[in-house]
């Protein structure tokens, strides 16, 4: 399944008299990172919500491993294996950052991944926290979520979708207010996860990171797709530039 | 040299789960909050008398729709009718007693069940709704039911049901509400703790998430909904035997603002909050009794001052303080 790991159909989606996106397609390879950029109200993220199932389309279809999952409830879409992030980061505030993890370790798709039962969950939750990042030995991921600083809460939401054991990771705008040192440490985190063999989809505005990661990019605009290509191809594209930096200057 | 040091500091090893007891004192320290009051809740109704052994078993049951209120609240339900859940398990429980003549213990489990199953069925449509609405909702199902009562005249119309037949024994009717309100209090305390506990508080936190993250929130508040109504339900179921009786006034108003205002007075969310408040105000509401009329006066007043005052909730007041006692150590 190294083609077609994701395909998005057709997909349209109109909000009142607002065309959110109209008629996107495009289709995903295993094992590959594609970034989607593009102004805001572009519908980025309306995408990503068609493909993980919180907006069903008006018409158009999302197929992901062969399988059919347009409409699909959003917890069944994450049972098979697609995690996401949250541009606003939404954390569970009340609980300790480690007890956060809990809640993805307590599906059904990670129950079944460990044989139903299986030791500590607390366990698990903190060995993810310091995969992203969190140290270890300090009081750090014990800490109530609401304390956290908002770089943490962007990584804790990252150990969240991996606590899932995902196929298909999506982060929405992972890197928006974090600082560099914290974008540049999580940089390579995310290419680790690539060479485990995940499938990512980056929606950024941070353009110089996502290109040197990126295997595809697509460009969205109004809701459509206007450009498709490698990295280096789309930013030499005519209407990129037009939509990103305005008519007069292109 | 010797110094101060708080006791659960030297106890408590980061996390809320993880205890390292080095000493009688300290299991003590740990134990002391948990068995007294469970303590007092047995012995004292021997000690009392008859009048008083009435108030703590009416205390105990509306301490179960308290205890139920707070469960619903931690998932993000907000419920104004826990009248409805008391009302249908009192009504339950009279049919199966007086309709059909089944044996008391029956009459209880089976109007238990039923009922729950009764409230389970018809919230699980509004369960989707959120915040105030749900609010609303649950507010206008006891209201919904008496005019059905009333208007159809079954189960007795608005005379109700009289006659039912009492529980008989007077150790059983005491020691069974104290017993479930015991066991309700601790089970749900640590089941709020546990993996689905910290599943159930997330989905009030933040239930997009939740999705995400491969949980079916719905079947979830299902769940959560059954347990509550099975807790409140048999509330009611037993409340018919004691008074022998079931009417419209189990729908009333009272049995659905005394839940809230317990937990709002005893601290949201905690479980001995809620336990606290229903064993404060049930028994002060008998204490005014002698003012006649201006009790509601009274009452409300105490209540305001008790509100504005620890804005926390009284268990989590007394929690922190109690946390805050300290030893001497020799350094």
């Amino acid at each position: 399944m190294r083609e077609n790991f994701l395909v998005v159909e057709n997909v349209s989606k109109s909000f009142g008299g607002v065309k959110a996106i109209s008629n996107v397609s495009f289709s995903l390879s295993g094992n590959s990172l594609l970034g989607i950029i593009g102004p805001n109200g572009a519908g980025k993220t309306t995408l990503i919500n068609i493909i993980t199932g919180f907006i069903k389309p008006d018409s158009g279809r999302v197929i992901f491993k062969g399988d059919d999952i347009t409409g699909l409830p959003g917890y069944k879409i994450a049972e098979k294996g697609i995690a996401r992030t949250f541009q606003i980061v939404r954390p569970f505030l009340h609980l300790p950052a480690y007890k956060n993890l809990i809640i993805p370790l307590y599906s059904k798709r990670v129950k079944s991944f460990r044989g139903g039962r299986f030791g500590d969950r607390d366990t698990v939750a903190i060995d993810l926290l310091e995969e992203v990042g969190f140290e270890r030995d300090s009081s750090v991921p014990y800490k109530s979520a609401s304390s956290l600083p908002h770089g943490y809460l962007k990584r804790l939401e990252l150990a969240r979708c991996l606590a899932l054991q995902p196929e298909l990771l999506i982060l929405d705008e992972l890197f928006s207010g974090m600082s560099m040192s914290e974008v540049a440490a999580t940089v390579p985190i995310i290419e680790k996860l690539k060479a485990e063999g995940l499938t990512l989809i980056m929606i950024e505005h941070r353009l110089r990171e996502l290109f040197r990661i990126a295997d595809k990019v697509i460009v969205l605009n109004f809701g459509e797709k206007i450009a498709e290509g490698k990295p280096s191809e789309v930013i030499e594209n005519e209407l990129v530039k037009v939509a990103y930096l305005g008519a007069e200057s292109a | 040299m010797i110094r101060k040091e708080r006791i659960d500091r030297g106890i408590k090893v980061r996390s809320d789960d993880i205890y390292a007891i080095s000493s009688y004192r300290e299991i003590l320290y740990l134990l002391l909050p948990r068995v007294i009051p469970v303590l007092c809740l047995l012995l004292l109704p021997t000690l009392l008398g008859s009048y008083y052994e009435r108030v703590i078993i009416i205390s105990c049951l509306m301490g179960l729709l308290a205890l139920s209120w707070d469960l619903l609240a931690s998932i993000g339900l907000f419920s104004l009718g826990q009248a409805f859940f008391f009302g249908v398990g009192g009504y339950a429980s009279g049919f199966f007693s007086y309709q059909l003549g089944l044996p008391v213990p029956y009459s209880i489990v089976l109007g238990t069940v039923s009922g729950a199953l009764v409230c389970t069925l018809l919230l699980a449509p509004v369960l989707r709704l959120k915040g105030v609405y749900f609010s609303i909702v649950t507010l206008a199902f006891p209201l919904f039911f008496v005019r059905i009562i009333e208007s159809t005249k079954i189960l007795g119309g608005t005379e109700g049901i009289t006659g039912i037949s009492p529980i008989g024994n007077s150790w059983i009717e005491l020691y069974i509400p104290i017993f479930v309100f015991l066991f309700s209090l601790f089970g749900l305390r640590r089941l709020i703790n546990s993996d689905y506990g910290i599943v159930l508080q997330a989905i009030r936190d933040n239930d997009r998430a939740v999705i995400s993250s491969g949980i079916n929130v719905y079947a979830y508040k299902l769940e959560c909904t059954f347990i509550v109504s099975l807790l409140s339900c048999f509330s009611g179921a037993f409340m018919t035997h004691i008074y022998q009786a079931v009417g419209l006034s189990a729908f009333a108003l009272d049995y659905s603002l005394l839940p809230l205002t317990s937990a709002v007075l005893g601290g949201v969310g905690t479980f001995a909050g809620p336990a606290i408040g229903t064993f404060i105000l049930v028994p002060l509401s008998e204490f005014l009794r002698v003012f006649g009329t201006l009790r509601v006066v009274f009452y409300s007043v105490i209540l305001f001052l008790c509100i504005v005052l620890l804005p926390e909730g009284i268990f989590p007041f007394l929690k922190r303080k109690y946390h805050q006692i300290e030893r001497f150590v020799e350094v």
